[in-house]
């Protein structure tokens, strides 16, 4: 019986193959988010229009300004005085306001030799989009604490990821996503199309196990999903420069762990939908919106409220995202997320397994 | 050569409490065109279900090709062919490819599947098709060769569900000549029909009502026990007392 095993393998990558309007999409979209991700969409913040209002220009302001205007962050608007300042922010001409007091040479020796601690410098933040005034204010505290003082009372260095490259961290969230898409979904609608078209009845009546056909299902599903990884890592690698330092064999193993696990997943909406229309949506909203929104992809886990945290350990990709994290980025090998490879094979044999009984079920 | 293919007894179904199919016992021999009557609902698919092995029997039991379809619904499926009423070949994959697939799925050799694929084509005149993608035939041709695909591992017994629904006549007189080639080489076919003509062309007739079996006999002495001139009458007659609408 090798040979229908084998034909059953060969047909499904025919669907997959002369489907290729679903092929080039597949291969697209994870493309697609990854330079959106990597360039276009990025919490950093750039090109903050900065003016300055400083009664005296004294060589040591003009040396804060210069190297306020030199950074690639900012971009320096000019000096205005005291009363354009409220008009300008809301006019949207600049986005902050760096105010210098009058006697600020005077009052920084006090503060360097502890006799007053008033304030010398006033930040002036729009703050319409908290995130970016948030970031503005964190770089600008940075930049003008440097000349303004030869005392540091801190010194904050930023591991693993020092320029705070924010498509670092998408790039496992990007992967999380990715899978789950293309292996629930294509899996899940290619299995419900055929009980759609009425071959699954077919299928049934022949003596091929109900077992080898969804095996034979996931197989060439897999294959492409593997093609997909090594695809993204590629672009991770040398478009974006995530370092990859924990080792690619373990980013791969775990990843391929993760594959069957949206298969498996795919299975089990295939179970559950009667039409590719309901295991579409089943798989998109179902399944995405968790991803999006509680697997720490766009939100800090720890961030969330309590009922949300639980929550969040149910889904798998937050602790494939979190060891891929990991693995890609502070170089950790995947010896030392074991704990998380471990829940996500569990995951893996309990979705099988019940997806299997589910499926096997249906045929009474 | 007269031995009984499939042979059933007080075979029943039930959803819950309403019962599809209703005590129905019945034997045919090898080579014989059964037809397998009945108004939609009066649960002809779900005891043909039951004879393919896609559904468990509630109560009853029967036999198809020598196998228990209870417990045995396995080796069943090796030796029966089955072509369901939705057109049910793979439209993106070309004539040959689905010959090929379904010879493989009913474990011919590589070897014997290209030789009845190419024995198939040439019986069809479909020569000239072969890397046709299914999905772009006529629908009359698509149910040919169904029916050609359903009988290409030589199974004991063929189930047809409703082969012809939507054929135009040519096609269906077509097909029928197909039916009646399997059928003389020994091969028993199953068909539940709609139209009463095809009724005419069946060896026997069985006439379900309500989940159960009204009629079965040959179509000549059913249209003399009920004084009809034709099959559609005797239908006419038996399912007037239908209790399940359409």
């Amino acid at each position: 019986m090798q040979n229908n095993f084998l034909s059953f393998v060969k047909k499904e990558s025919l669907h997959i193959l002369r489907d290729s309007r679903t092929m080039l999409i597949v291969m697209l979209i994870p493309v697609v988010l990854m330079v959106l991700f990597g360039f276009a969409i990025s919490t950093e913040v750039n090109n903050i229009k900065v003016a300055v209002v400083a009664p005296n220009r004294t060589d040591a302001i003009r040396k804060a300004v210069t190297q306020l205007a030199q950074n690639d962050y900012f971009s320096f608007y000019g000096y205005i005085s005291n009363d354009q300042v409220d008009k300008k922010l809301r006019s949207g001409e600049v986005n902050a306001v760096v105010l210098f007091v009058p006697d600020y040479e005077r009052r920084m020796v006090d503060v360097g030799s502890g006799v007053s601690g008033s304030p010398v410098i006033q930040l002036i933040l729009d703050a319409s989009n908290v995130n970016t005034a948030g970031a503005a204010s964190g770089y600008l505290q940075s930049i003008l604490w440097g000349p303004v003082s030869q005392q540091t009372l801190f010194e904050t260095r930023m591991l693993f990821n020092p320029q705070m490259k924010s498509a670092f961290n998408f790039v496992p969230g990007i992967m999380g996503l990715i899978f789950i898409l293309v292996c629930a979904m294509m899996t899940s609608v290619s299995i419900v199309r055929e009980k759609e078209m009425g071959t699954m009845e077919v299928l049934l009546v022949s003596p091929v196990r109900p077992f080898k056909i969804i095996m034979a299902k996931m197989i060439p599903y897999f294959a492409i999903s593997c093609i997909v990884l090594l695809l993204i890592l590629f672009l991770a690698h040398y478009l974006l420069g995530v370092p990859m330092s924990g080792g690619v064999w373990g980013i791969l193993s775990l990843s391929m762990l993760y594959l069957v696990l949206s298969l498996s997943l795919g299975l089990l909406v295939s179970t559950i939908a009667q039409t590719q229309v309901a295991a579409l949506l089943i798989s998109a909203m179902v399944m995405m919106m968790p991803i999006l929104m509680l697997s720490g992809m766009l939100f800090p886990i720890e961030n969330l409220p309590k009922f949300f945290q639980v929550v969040s350990t149910l889904i798998p990709a937050r602790w494939y995202i979190d060891a891929v994290r990991k693995m890609m980025i502070q170089g950790v090998p995947i010896a030392e997320v074991w704990s998380n490879c471990a829940i996500l094979f569990g995951m893996t044999v309990l979705l099988l397994g019940v997806s299997f009984k589910k499926f096997n079920d249906k045929l009474e | 050569m007269n031995d009984v293919v499939i042979s059933v007894r007080e075979l029943t179904k039930r959803f819950g409490d309403f019962i599809a199919v209703n005590r129905i016992s019945f034997d045919v021999p090898r080579g014989e065109i059964f037809g397998f009557l009945g108004a939609n609902g009066a649960g002809k698919t779900t005891a043909m279900r039951m004879l393919c092995g896609l559904s468990y029997p509630s109560a009853g039991s029967g036999t198809v090709a020598g196998y228990d379809i209870r417990c045995e619904s396995e080796r069943i499926k090796r030796c029966i062919g089955y072509m369901s009423q939705r057109f049910s070949l793979y439209n993106d994959l070309t004539v040959r490819e689905n010959m090929l697939l379904f010879a493989g799925i009913y474990g011919l050799s590589r070897r014997e599947a290209l030789a009845g694929s190419e024995r198939m084509l040439g019986k069809l005149d479909f020569v000239s098709e072969g890397d046709t993608l299914v999905g772009s035939l006529p629908l009359g041709w698509k149910q040919k060769l169904s029916f050609a695909i359903a009988t290409l591992h030589s199974p004991e017994v063929v189930f047809l569900d409703e082969p012809t629904g939507g054929v135009d006549p040519v096609t269906r007189r077509q097909f029928w000549e197909m039916i009646y080639e399997a059928a003389s080489q020994g091969t028993t076919i199953f068909v539940t029909t709609h139209y009463m003509d095809e009724a005419e062309y069946c060896s026997r007739v069985s006439v379900m009502v309500d989940g159960e079996i009204r009629a079965l006999d040959t179509p000549a002495r059913l249209k003399q026990q009920y004084a009809a001139n034709s099959m559609d009458e005797v239908f006419r007659i038996l399912a007037r007392g239908a209790k399940r609408g359409e």
